[in-house]
């Protein structure tokens, strides 16, 4: 086996194989916690194990997993309870219930590990924050024929396990309850008369974010478990507003945050000609935020930047409707309208600009007139501005010269049908001012 | 290893300070630098406390654990950038200050998430909360791989570290503090109001925005300044805590502040002194759980507010509850039976059924009552006594007028009722007791003193009994 191939598999794939089931889980339950407005408690229970971990050390007095864990999960299930508790009894908001827990159980794990003495045997807050997925190493007999044999996969690292199974265990729980997920979470008052729990539901939720925050941050540390618990499924839910569609972009995010995340704390070190690789935990969350962001800015629906596309379309499509109308009274009052008396104003300029080049006005040497189309779409626009003006002196008692401004905004909401519908109701044929309100676009043929 | 770490954990030959080292710890007498340290932590609890209470009024707790840790990258670059340009980047003024300005960053992260999308706070805070970090993390294991110098202690901003304190850091320190507390008490009477009531602020004319933003200011500076005492996870505690314990004791904002103050100070200043006397304690955690140990004794202690207090509130109301029944099945049985009514006598284990009561629970409460002169317990059957009598009397009496009032202006059905006047029997007051009585006394249905009729069946005291 060569020296590339043999670094990949013993040191690369476990690494990254263990980010990606650790990251799955995480991002899978997360959905459920941004939907409940509990992204924080993830924040809680991943600084609350910390004296859990010790606890769990001390009992055995070695690093042995199982009672570590244990331990920890313990302090995960008493973070949940001492939050809901001080929160009751305190009268506190949530936010400030959990940073009250969280920052005193993570002080009591900081001197814990500072009385034991255990900073010597590997276990401290460092590593709880950071991981160790540098640590995660195959390492199976070089000499053997292929890694598939038994002897080498009894050498696969113990973190790829325990993610794996927690990955396996998200899995089926967002899969099997994720009925009754939802329903808790968008109606827990509905959920609670169809005879679904919704405490239950929530503790459930509660007890598996803390095991995957227990299982997770040995590998990957729990700022990666914080980050992975908001921010995959905070992208997704930029993206769609379907949960089953949030669910699965969420998990696809977070497995290409964690390979990308790896791979660019590998590679960076090159390009940044620094001696030793950067901390891929780091880099995944960097990333992850880096996909968020791109998320908020450029999301189709829901981004910044479509958003303001749209804004922007608006106001230009109300800027040429207002120039025609303009055209139109003008050519109404029978005065001419100069092309140079309209370009002052950057935004008019710009309506002007379009209007010509969608062929609804046209330039006849310095004179503006409205084409054909042109007409049709400004005395659309005048019908339903004099409607409007009619309707609110006629039906809703407001004063003649007070209606304008109003009909003046309400012209370019409304549709022919609408604009139909006012003129049933109306029996002149000027409005308040005296002005003849142009007539339905009669159908061709 | 196994047997270091056995003496280790069972070693309790702790050399524990004397009393006069203590004496000498509390009261800055023990050597320059302590004594400068102590005295900052306990300005910094001070400072803390005071602007925490008003962070927490405006709900922004949880936006200052987001801003807290959104300043590792500004340490991380502060001193990268100072060694490139050939400085000192070790200096705490410099990390202190990139610490600000990525920590600010963060906020303004936050809230343009807030603004521009459709995510609520918490996801926003813990996003940019672990993403900061992580980026922290990312150029501090850069930093490590470099051959700069003097670039250890970095990660002691993340669990802070007292000992690695120089004097003139914590000099800094105090001052900071100290300027903190003085712009404190000059915007205070703004500050309140606006936690109060930001409308009527806006009205009254105070720049809500402006003032929202000197708190943020406030809250940046106590917890850049918290760094190296307290570390960046747990500065969040000194800000929360003693606003949260402080709220407890009061219901006045003006005293919530204040004592706020004084307990993030005494926690300050305790956890300091402790952590100078004792080998292996590390300042902020033992700041942050004696901190953690004033909110459960304010939790548990607190008058009206505390649990205790809340729990025998709740006792009391109970008892009082509990006798008004029995008094009240007791009277009903003995009219049933239509003797002398403080001749009829009740088994006590019926009067335990006809509540539900444990036997363990009415003998307990009838033996009460024994001795309130209330009523006789002889031979397992209880019966009245005159006092009891009248008591009972006056507690039926209560009741059916409560029944008659929910048939007659609430459009009860007269099997409906019982239950929820047994409810509302015990806290009919004096004045509404005669309120009804007129009304009965106008129909001509009024005895004079004894209880109406009931205008329900009674079923007998223990059902088939």
């Amino acid at each position: 086996m060569s020296n590339a191939a043999y670094q990949f598999l013993s040191q690369d794939l476990p690494a990254c194989l263990t980010a990606v089931f650790a990251v799955l889980a995480c991002a899978l339950l997360g959905n459920f916690l941004v939907l409940r407005r509990l992204s924080l408690m993830g924040d809680a229970i991943s600084h609350s194990v910390l004296p859990g971990l010790v606890a769990g050390f001390l009992v055995v007095g070695s690093r042995g997993r199982l009672p570590m864990f244990l331990g920890a999960g313990a302090a995960g299930v008493v973070t949940v309870v001492l939050v809901e508790a001080v929160r009751k009894l305190g009268r506190l908001e949530a936010g400030a219930a959990m940073g009250a827990v969280f920052a005193v159980m993570f002080a009591l794990g900081v001197l814990l590990i500072e009385q034991v003495g255990a900073r010597g045997v590997d276990l401290d807050p460092d590593c709880v924050f950071n991981g160790q997925l540098e640590n995660i190493l195959w390492l199976f007999p070089r000499e053997a024929p292929s890694p598939l044999t038994r002897a080498a996969l009894e050498k696969l690292p113990p973190e790829l396990w325990t993610t794996g199974a927690l990955a396996i265990v998200a899995a089926l729980f967002v899969s099997v309850f994720f009925k009754e997920l939802r329903i808790t979470s968008f109606d827990p008052a509905l959920a609670t008369s169809l005879g679904i729990s919704a405490r239950a539901m929530h503790f459930a939720l509660m007890l598996l974010v803390a095991a995957a925050v227990v299982a997770s941050f040995e590998a990957v540390g729990s700022i990666l478990v914080i980050a992975m618990l908001i921010c995959p499924p905070a992208t997704a839910r930029l993206l769609t507003d379907r949960l089953s569609t949030q669910v699965w972009l969420s998990a696809i995010i977070a497995v290409l945050v964690a390979v990308g995340g790896y791979t660019l704390a590998a590679t960076a070190p090159v390009w940044l000609n620094a001696p030793r690789a950067l901390s891929a935990a780091g880099m995944m969350t960097v990333l992850a935020g880096v996909f968020m962001a791109a998320a908020i800015l450029g999301s189709p629906g829901h981004g910044v930047i479509a958003r303001a596309l749209r804004h922007r379309r608006l106001a230009a499509d109300i800027a040429r409707e207002d120039l025609l109308a303009l055209l139109y009274r003008l050519h109404e009052l029978g005065r001419p309208a100069a092309s140079g008396s309209l370009t002052g104003d950057p935004s008019r300029r710009r309506a002007l600009g379009g209007a010509l080049a969608a062929g609804e006005v046209s330039e006849v040497g310095t004179a503006l007139r409205l084409t054909d189309s042109g007409l049709a779409r400004a005395r659309s626009i005048i019908r339903a501005h004099r409607l409007w003006e009619d309707y609110l002196v006629r039906q809703a008692g407001f004063r003649p010269d007070h209606v304008h401004e109003r009909a003046e905004a309400l012209e370019h909401l409304t549709g022919t049908g609408l604009s139909d519908r006012l003129a049933e109701g109306s029996p002149g044929v000027t409005d308040p001012h005296g002005r003849e309100i142009p007539r339905p676009p009669t159908l061709p043929g | 290893m196994t047997a270091l770490l056995a003496q280790s954990i069972t070693d309790v030959s702790i050399e524990w300070p004397s009393l006069g080292e203590i004496a000498r710890a509390l009261t800055f007498r023990a050597g320059h630098n302590t004594t400068v340290v102590i005295f900052s932590a306990l300005l910094l609890g001070v400072a803390s406390g005071m602007i925490g209470s008003f962070a927490l009024l405006r709900k922004r707790a949880m936006m200052s654990d987001a801003l807290a840790h959104c300043t590792l990258p500004g340490i991380a670059l502060a001193f990268l950038a100072f060694t490139w340009l050939g400085r000192e980047g070790r200096s705490l003024p410099v990390l202190l200050g990139g610490a600000a300005i990525t920590g600010i960053l963060g906020v303004l992260a936050v809230q343009a998430i807030i603004r521009h999308s459709r995510l609520r706070e918490d996801a926003a805070i813990g996003a940019v909360l672990s993403v900061f970090f992580g980026a922290g993390v990312v150029l501090l294991s850069y930093i490590q791989g470099l051959s700069v110098g003097n670039q250890g202690g970095l990660q002691h901003f993340i669990l802070g570290q007292t000992a690695a304190m120089q004097t003139h850091d914590a000099q800094l320190i105090g001052a900071c503090a100290v300027g903190v507390l003085v712009i404190l008490l000059l915007l205070f009477k703004e500050f309140r109001v606006v936690c109060f009531d930001d409308r009527f602020a806006r009205v009254a004319g105070v720049p809500v925005g402006l003032m929202d933003l000197a708190m943020m200011a406030l809250v940046v500076v106590v917890t850049v300044i918290g760094l190296q005492a307290v570390g960046l996870v747990l500065i969040v505690a000194l800000l929360i805590i003693p606003a949260a314990a402080a709220r407890f004791w009061t219901e006045r904002l003006t005293v919530m502040v204040w004592l706020a103050g004084v307990l993030g100070g005494l926690a300050g200043y305790l956890g300091a002194a402790a952590s100078s006397l004792l080998p292996r304690l590390p300042a902020g955690a033992v700041i942050v759980l004696t901190a953690g140990a004033i909110f459960l004794f304010s939790l548990l202690f607190a008058p009206r507010r505390g649990v205790l207090a809340a729990g025998a509130r709740l006792a009391r109301l109970r008892l009082h509850v509990a006798t008004d029944h029995l008094l009240r099945t007791m009277y009903e049985e003995a009219e049933r039976a239509g003797a002398d009514p403080t001749a009829a006598r009740i088994p006590g284990r019926a009067l335990a059924r006809a509540h539900g009561w444990s036997p363990l629970a009415a003998g307990a409460l009838t033996r009460l009552l024994h001795l309130r002169g209330l009523v006789r317990a002889a031979s397992g059957a209880v019966s009245l006594t005159p006092r009891g009598l009248r008591e009972a009397a006056r507690l039926t009496r209560n009741h059916r007028l409560w029944e008659e009032y929910l048939v007659t202006h609430a459009e009860f059905a007269a099997s409906h009722v019982d239950h929820t006047a047994d409810l509302v029997e015990h806290i009919l007051a004096g004045d509404l007791v005669q309120r009804l009585e007129a009304a009965l006394r106008a129909r001509g249905q009024l005895p004079p003193a004894a209880p109406p009729p009931s205008i329900h069946p009674i079923a007998p005291a223990g059902g088939a009994a």
